[in-house]
This record gives C-alpha cells, sequence and structure tokens, in this order.
C-alpha cells in the first residue's frame, strides 16, 4: 500500500547518523505505524533491483504516521542504503508489520538487554513494559562511547539504564552479561528478560540468565525472503523442533534456542554477499575517483 | 453445404498430434528463455482440424472451468480467432497462462474422444495459442460494467484471487487485491519459472484485470496490516475472499536439514525467479547455485527447481522421488521436458540423511530404496523401504519440494475457523465462518493446480453474488438470446436483484 503522499513506494521523512555505520530511517506509513506493536519487522526492498531484507521496527509514532528503523550499513544493500536514503527519496517496498508481536505479560520486573544492531529494537519492548507496569532495567551495550545513541529515549522508559562499552568509555567495561550479572545481583527478583542483538550476544545472554531460571525472550534475525513463511528460508531450530521465524516468531524462548545453528545458517550466501560488497566497494571507488 | 455439417471419424482427421515448437534441449538448459515456442497459425489450424466435434464433449466436462472446448476449436477452424478468444474467455480468464500450466493430460486432454484411438487433441496448445495471439494483438473483453455500491476486497493475487476479482469486477463491484509481495502475481510470478511461464504474459492477464477496474495493492501483508475482521467491519468491504495460497513448505525431519545448502523449492524459485537471483549481481538477491542438485520430490515445483538449477549452472541434478514414474504428480511435459535437458531421475528412492561436508555445508544425500507396496488412501500404492538397500548420492545444494503446509497468518490473526490441518474451514460455497467471508484454492484444499485454484475463485465469487444479492452475471457475455420467455425487459423473472438490464437484441 503506496503511503498518502502522491508517487510510488514509501517516502523517507527523517535521517538521522549515529556514527558511521549506525543510521536512522523514519518511514512514512500511517497504517503500518498504526498496526505495528513491539517485537515486529517489516521487510524493505530500497530499490527496484534489490534484494528484501528484514529490519526490526525500532519505532513507530502513531500520530505522525510513520515507523523507524535503524539500520547497520554492513553488507551491499544497507550501505547502498546508508548512500542513498535521503528524506524524500523513497524505498520501493515496505511490508509489514511481520511476525508475532512480543507478549507483554505480567512481568513485574524486566531486563532489556540490546547489544549492537539490537540497541533500537529493544525500545518498543522496553516500553511496553513501562506503560504496563513494569520496573524496566535497560542494558545498552556499544563497542565504544561514541557510538552511543538513544540513551535518553531509553532513560526516559527504564527505572534503571546499564550502559556497557567494550572498552569502559562510556558506563560499565565489559559485554552486556557483565551488565545482566550485575543487574541480577542487584535485584534477586527479576522474573523477564528480552534481549536483542548479535546473535553470539543473544546466546551469551541466554547462558547468564539460564542458571537463575530467568525466563528470557530472543528476538531472531535469520535469512529471509517473502517474511510470509514462504519460503522457509528463515528456519530456526528449538528444542521443540523446527520454527520459522517470520511467522512462528520472531521471538522464541532464549533457553531452547540452537544458537549455533542459527550462526552457521546465517552465514549460507556469505561468498556472495562479499562478492557483491566488494563490487561495492569498487564502484564506489571509481565514482570518488570521477568526482 | 447440406444442411447438417458432414460428421467428421477418426479416418478423417490429421493422425498425428501436430508438435509445439520448443528450444533445443541442450541450448535451452543454459537459458531462460520460454522452452515451448508454440503453435504457429498453420499449426493451430491443422490441430484445430483434429477434433472430431462428438456431441459428447467429455473435454468440457473435464476442464475445472468448463470451457466450450469445441466452440472454440470450431471457431479456430472458421478462422475467427477473436471469436475463439470470446468463447475461452467468457470462461477462462487467463488463457495463455492456462495454457501453459494446467496439467491437460488430466483434464481435457485426458477424456477427448480422439484420445481412445489416438493421441488426444492438443487442446492446452490451442488455447495458449489463442490467448498469446490476444496479448499480441491487444485484445481484452472489457464488458459494459454497471457499477453498483458494493466493495469487494481479495487476498491475495495468485490464480484463486485473480479469478474472483475479474468476476466481481464484472458484476460491477469496486474490486481492491491485497498482495504481500512487491509485485502481483502470486504463485505464478515467484513459482512458475520464466521458461514455462514468461512473467510478461502473467503481466499482460494482470492489465486485462486492471482494464476490468480491479485495483492491486501490493507490499500489503493481510493479518498484520489489517485483519480481515477490520476488511469486514470498518474498511467498508462487503465481501472478502481470501486466496492466500499454502505455501508453508514442508520437510522430511531428516538429521542434516539445517546444513547449508539445503532449502526449499519455494526459496530457490523465489530467489531466482521474482528477485532475480539469476541476474546476479546486476539484482542483488544472493543464491549460491549448486553443482551438484538434489531435488526431492516430482511434482510441478520440483520439475521447476530441477529446471531452474540447470539454467543456474549445475553440473548434475539428480530427481529423487520415493515412488515411481507413473505416480509422479508432475505434467507429463514438464517431466519429458527435464528428461531432454539432462535431469537424472532416481525413481523410487527416499532420503534418510542429508551428509555434512565438515563445513556445515552438504556433501551427500544418503537415501534407502523403495518398493511400492499395498494402495494407500489416495490410491497410489505406498512406497516401503527395502532394507540394507542404504546407499549416497552426492550433492551440494538439496531442494524439498514435497509440498506445503497451511500458511499460519491468516489463522494467527482471526477468529476465522480452521480445519484439523490448519487450512480454513469452509462450506460448499467456500463461506467461512465469518458471514461475507469466503475462502478458495490452495489455503483450503492444500497444494493443488493453477487451473483449480481460478475454478475456486470463480466458485466463490457465484457464491459472494449470490451473498450480495447480485445478479449471477455469468452468462450475460454468452450470445444466448434474451428473453421472451419467461422474462421481463429481457431478465429472467426468475432472477432477483439484478443489477443490470439486458435489452434484447
Amino acid at each position: 500500500m503506496n503511503s498518502s503522499t502522491e508517487g510510488p513506494g514509501f517516502e523517507v521523512v527523517a535521517r538521522q547518523d549515529f556514527s558511521d555505520v549506525t543510521f536512522l530511517l523514519e518511514v512514512r506509513h500511517p497504517l503500518l505505524a498504526k498496526a505495528a506493536r513491539p517485537g515486529q519487522f517489516v521487510i524493505v526492498m530500497s530499490h527496484e533491483h534489490g534484494e528484501r531484507i528484514p529490519l526490526t521496527i525500532a519505532d513507530f509514532d502513531r500520530d505522525k504516521g510513520t515507523i523507524t528503523l535503524v539500520i547497520q550499513a554492513v553488507g551491499k544493500t544497507t550501505r547502498e542504503m546508508q548512500q542513498d536514503c535521503r528524506v524524500g527519496s523513497r524505498l520501493t517496498a515496505l511490508v509489514g508489520p511481520m511476525g508475532i508481536p512480543s507478549h507483554i505479560g505480567q512481568a513485574r520486573k524486566v531486563l532489556c538487554v540490546g547489544g549492537g544492531l539490537g540497541v533500537a529494537p529493544v525500545y518498543p519492548q522496553a516500553r511496553a513494559y513501562k506503560e504496563s507496569g513494569a520496573y524496566v532495567i535497560g542494558i545498552l551495550g556499544f563497542r565504544t562511547r561514541d557510538l552511543v545513541f538513544w540513551e535518553d529515549k531509553f532513560r526516559a522508559c527504564c527505572d534503571e539504564l546499564i550502559l556497557c562499552t567494550d572498552d569502559g568509555s562510556a558506563g560499565i567495561k565489559g559485554l552486556v552479561t557483565e551488565g545482566i550479572r550485575q543487574a541480577i545481583l542487584a535485584h534477586p527478583d527479576i522474573d523477564e528478560c528480552v534481549a536483542i542483538g548479535p546473535p553470539v550476544m543473544m546466546k551469551g545472554c541466554a547462558e547468564a540468565t539460564r542458571p537463575h531460571k530467568i525466563h528470557t525472550i530472543v528476538s531472531l534475525n535469520p535469512v529471509m525472503v517473502d517474511g510470509t513463511g514462504m519460503c522457509g528460508g528463515c528456519r530456526v531450530k528449538l528444542t521443540s523442533g523446527v520454527k520459522f521465524a517470520c511467522v512462528d516468531g520472531p521471538d522464541f524462548d532464549a533457553h531452547t534456542v540452537d544458537f549455533d545453528d542459527l550462526m552457521f545458517r546465517l552465514q549460507r550466501y556469505k561468498a556472495t554477499e562479499r562478492e557483491a560488497s566488494d563490487r561495492f566497494n569498487e564502484s564506489c571507488r571509481l565514482r570518488s575517483q570521477v568526482q | 453445404m447440406t444442411a447438417q455439417k458432414k460428421k467428421k471419424t477418426i479416418r478423417m482427421i490429421p493422425q498425428a498430434r501436430t508438435p509445439a515448437h520448443e528450444q533445443e534441449p541442450l541450448e535451452r538448459a543454459r537459458n531462460f528463455l520460454e522452452v515451448n515456442l508454440g503453435y504457429h497459425v498453420e499449426d493451430a489450424l491443422l490441430e484445430a482440424e483434429r477434433c472430431l466435434m462428438c456431441p459428447d464433449q467429455p473435454c468440457v466436462r473435464g476442464c475445472p472451468v468448463n470451457i466450450a472446448i469445441p466452440d472454440f476449436i470450431a471457431r479456430i477452424t472458421e478462422k475467427n480467432f477473436r471469436g475463439a478468444y470470446d468463447v475461452i474467455t467468457s470462461t477462462n480468464l487467463l488463457p495463455a497462462v492456462c495454457g501453459r500450466v494446467c496439467p491437460q493430460e488430466n483434464q481435457c486432454e485426458g477424456v477427448c474422444t480422439v484420445g481412445d484411438t489416438l493421441e488426444p487433441v492438443a487442446i492446452g496448445r490451442l488455447e495458449r495459442w489463442v490467448g498469446d495471439l490476444a496479448i499480441k494483438e491487444g485484445w481484452s473483453n472489457v464488458p459494459y460494467i454497471e457499477k453498483n455500491h458494493f466493495r469487494v476486497g481479495i487476498v491475495g493475487s495468485g490464480p484463486a484471487g485473480m479469478a474472483c476479482a475479474a468476476d466481481m469486477a464484472k458484476a460491477g463491484c469496486e474490486v481492491v487485491v491485497y498482495e504481500a509481495f512487491h509485485e502481483a502475481g502470486g504463485v505464478l510470478k515467484y513459482g512458475i519459472p520464466d521458461f514455462r511461464l514468461p512473467n510478461t504474459v502473467v503481466d499482460a492477464e494482470i492489465a486485462k484485470l486492471a482494464d476490468l477496474g480491479v485495483r492491486f495493492e501490493c507490499n500489503t501483508l493481510v493479518g498484520r496490516l489489517f485483519t480481515i475482521e477490520q476488511m469486514v467491519e470498518e474498511m467498508g468491504f462487503h465481501a472478502v475472499f481470501i486466496g492466500t495460497g499454502a505455501g508453508y513448505p514442508s520437510f522430511m525431519g531428516i538429521p542434516g536439514e539445517s546444513l547449508n545448502g539445503v532449502l526449499s523449492a519455494n526459496e530457490l524459485l523465489t530467489r531466482c525467479n521474482l528477485m532475480h537471483a539469476r541476474d546476479f549481481p546486476n539484482f542483488d538477491t544472493p543464491l549460491q547455485p549448486g553443482r551438484r542438485v538434489a531435488v526431492i520430490g516430482a511434482g510441478n515445483t520440483a520439475m521447476d527447481a530441477l529446471r531452474v538449477s540447470l539454467r543456474l549452472g549445475a553440473e548434475s541434478v539428480s530427481c529423487l522421488y520415493r515412488r515411481s514414474r507413473a505416480e509422479a504428480p508432475a505434467r507429463a511435459e514438464e517431466i519429458h521436458h527435464a528428461g531432454e535437458e539432462g535431469v537424472q531421475f532416481h525413481w523410487l528412492v527416499s532420503p534418510v540423511e542429508i551428509l555434512d561436508d565438515g563445513h556445515r555445508n552438504v556433501r551427500a544425500v544418503r537415501c534407502v530404496r523403495m518398493t511400492l507396496g499395498e494402495p494407500d488412501e489416495s490410491g497410489r500404492r505406498r512406497p516401503v523401504p527395502e532394507p540394507g538397500s542404504e546407499f549416497e548420492i552426492e550433492a551440494d545444494m538439496v531442494v524439498y519440494a514435497i509440498g506445503t503446509n497451511a500458511n499460519p497468518i491468516i489463522g494467527q490473526t482471526s477468529k476465522l475457523k480452521l480445519n484439523k490441518r490448519g487450512y480454513i474451514a469452509t462450506d460448499d460455497d467456500l463461506a467461512t465462518s465469518i458471514p461475507g467471508v469466503f475462502a478458495g484454492g490452495d489455503i483450503v484444499t492444500g497444494a493443488a493446480t493453477v487451473i483449480e485454484a481460478m475454478g475456486a475463485g470463480r466458485r466463490a465469487a457465484r457464491s459472494i453474488k449470490a451473498f450480495l444479492g447480485l445478479r449471477d452475471t455469468d452468462f450475460v457475455y454468452q450470445d444466448k438470446q434474451a428473453g421472451p420467455e419467461d422474462s421481463l425487459f429481457g431478465i429472467e423473472r426468475a432472477e432477483h436483484g439484478y443489477v443490470r438490464v439486458r435489452l434484447p437484441r
């Protein structure tokens, strides 16, 4: 469904750069903003020859009729988006909200853990828990101080916020698992944990909460094409069997997920992806030479 | 000419079936251009001669949408090609598609009278020739449409949705078709490859729907962006048709399925067809092509996956099927074409494990040989494993084409009643448990064929018209003389709630 303003595609109405790899796009899609729930994702195609990539909805504003995506420029498609997506430009395709919304239950004390590309997606959940009356402890992990973003947004909806940086330049020094350890020490009555980030981080979080039997939810990000259950590319292994992240997830009980399987399956198209990235580098180099 | 046309006999007609023009197997196995180049006009005229015009017309009953086959063939013979097109399109919206993808040998051609003695009339090829001619000549049958105030929402732009949309638009309703992908066409676009059904043909047929006033809304995931209930209660749709297809691919649950290089046929075909991964790097979607590909299953989707793999440059492509060739569900022509192109068929084998090369990639498939035992509930003989017959087939890519399960999205997001297998439960009129909501195609029956889905879409359209109190406009476009028997102003007295007046000619 096209956005309300004329022309095909979906209009980018705001952009913000958090670092040289992380950037935010706010896209107009009133219906999607109205339908979106925490934990859901969209599939985006930036141009007609592009690929379909899943992105978690980092925020939605029903009054403005926009959704917010936070993107890390790591592969060809996302780096191209970083280069090309400006205010006023349009995404060829934007479909969603996909996946089963996160279950915001009766938990009274909740850990919301975000690392790297998972910081933005955990925000709607933290806010939803806060709105449900829970005591929310946010734990955010970044490599270094310069990469920190949305600290203010999280402070506004978290009762406590623990920043973790690899080099200790902001908050505590260490990984988010160190933050989890400290939080559990201070609050033995935590009854739920939501962790979103790279698979290796989510695996670490699962192991950090497992001994304390804290119910832990992770949002999985396997390779997808359609996002509607049709291709089966996103199948993930759980102790209960194989599930499709797009329609059976993306949230799963972290203590049942086979993270090693997920990490291997994310490598499926590595060779072609690297080839695409190299070509993109080359074209950027040539372009800059011409200019 | 005498009053009665002389009856044709089996001896009078051309004895051999007119062959279609085809690309050479070895040449076409390396390109994505269409394999079957169809008929030229002289071929069509020759083949049309082979129809006996038998009074029984078993072919019409054999067709899921009951195309008046002898009628359209007769018009071809009369060189009234536009007339032939009109006959077909009075019941079938997409002749260029159906002529290509229908399993004619199990339908019209399977019961053709000529087929009792000789090879049956090539009805599919004739239908396709007419459909292609219509696209080339720009023919489309846009009837006079008297608008009513009804709005009909269609979920899914595949064959079921398209057929239903066409009928509802012709009945005067405002029709909106929602599609989750960024392009309309459903399985005709993402699934069936270009060498069997070119996307240009699909787009041409979709354009005809647009001419009828049908609006397509892509990038819309119904159920999640808005629900079926919202369509009825808030969005002002007087009726809704759900034709979302099955499309939740099945795997076997054998060890090794999560290895890299194992994927569903849907994923392979979608990447290759809709997303153009075959044109990488001009298109961004990646696809790691296999050198040795094993495809499990022997339906049309399996044949498509096999032949796509060849065209992507695979050195060897094997089809693994647990029954024999006689039971293979694919169209005969597809199996024949796949064999010509170099696909190796392994009948009566079943995979038991997919083996790892030590780096989480596929090295081989371990299979067991099967024998056919007693018939099962489907009437086909049940395959039974032969003990001690295990062997390995080398492969670096394994593709599953063993069918699909119900897509869960509509079930997750609405109160619609589902059946035990998760498909939408309907009554004989394809009405669901929510008033005004109808469903048809694979989401009701499980995986079937394009023409069956179209048949379901049309049946649902009839039910929707009855539900809305609209006159069934199916026969308005036929040349039947209107009135005067038991009619008022040309309208049969038995009809209620008609939306247009037909004047006697």
